[in-house]
């Protein structure tokens, strides 16, 4: 019987996709290219890396989006019932061993978070990446008994989690005297994406880091 | 050309071990070697920008989520059989 089930299970997921790989294959040519439509606004954009012009200018929309998503989803999250009344939350101390190299790590992590968000403007990185590295930092404390979980959010860190939204929809909001939602005047264009993508990197960080921090607190410690 | 078809071979191989593997704690492992190989297959197709993520979230973080959620499974498990 159970067989039977496996082979019906790998029948439909073959065929499914083999229809997937047809349908790519079959896909109509795009009628607007829109990589030589990047290439040649990419001067007003304020960045020389047409990823992070899509994602911070021309497509700025999306990815204010995706923070809110994001920063929605750990407020989900802390909503949820934790088990912190009367526990202890003392982190559960390693070994010497990992307790030294995050001490060593975490510096350089920092330090490579800040590179990447730089260099983002002319070679692939940029906010998420440079957040990502931040929150893996945040996690490799906590894992070496460094950083407690999070049970409480103080007021700094609350902060932290909002400001790259704030930041990003207060740019947003002060553009749109001269015409649209998020569309940078060309002189300025450069220092607004830099300012917006300082914060989003900080509130990346912290809120993927906070994903794993108040998971962490939510089982039983022994 | 040989480089590419080993390493498409390699994520398929990875997946599914990753997939059948009855240990936890390997599942996890693979899972991650398979990120890893992933971000590779996206250099591979001149998208940098998508392997610095898959690297940085899907190997790195993910995989310390699954492990640490393994290593509460298992302290469970053991206080459960002592």
């Amino acid at each position: 019987m159970k067989t039977l089930l496996n082979v019906v299970v790998l029948l439909l997921a073959s065929t499914l996709g083999l229809a997937l790989g047809w349908s790519m294959l079959d896909l109509p040519v795009a009628a607007v290219r829109l990589p030589e439509q990047v290439t040649a606004q990419l001067d007003m954009s304020g960045v020389a890396h047409p990823v992070t012009a899509v994602l911070l200018n021309f497509r700025g929309y999306d990815t204010l989006l995706e923070i809110a998503v994001l920063l929605a989803a750990l407020l989900g999250m802390l909503a949820l019932p934790r088990h912190v009344a009367g526990r202890e939350n003392r982190p559960v101390p390693a070994s010497t061993m990992l307790q030294t190299l995050a001490r060593l790590l975490v510096p350089l992590m920092v330090l490579v978070a800040g590179y990447v968000l730089w260099a983002g403007a002319y070679q692939p990185g940029g906010a998420f990446q440079a957040g990502a590295v931040l929150a893996g930092a945040g996690v490799l404390l906590h894992l070496a008994g460094l950083l407690p979980a999070w049970v409480t959010l103080g007021q700094t860190l609350r902060a932290g989690l909002a400001v790259g939204l704030l930041v990003f929809i207060a740019v947003g909001a002060a553009v749109m005297a001269q015409g649209t939602l998020l569309q940078y005047p060309p002189d300025w264009a450069g220092a607004l994406i830099l300012a917006i993508e300082a914060n989003l990197t900080l509130s990346i960080g912290l809120i993927l880091a906070g994903l794993y921090l108040v998971l962490t607190n939510s089982g039983e410690r022994a | 050309m040989i480089f590419d078809l080993l390493l498409a071979a390699a994520l398929l191989w990875s997946a599914a071990q990753a997939l059948t593997t009855p240990d936890l704690f390997r599942a996890v492992v693979l899972f991650i070697i398979f990120g890893l190989l992933m971000a590779l297959a996206w250099v591979r197709l001149n998208a940098p920008d998508i392997a610095l993520a898959e690297a940085a979230i899907g190997a790195g973080l993910t995989g310390a989520l699954l492990l640490d959620a393994v290593g509460h499974l298992r302290k469970k498990q053991r206080e459960r059989s002592p």
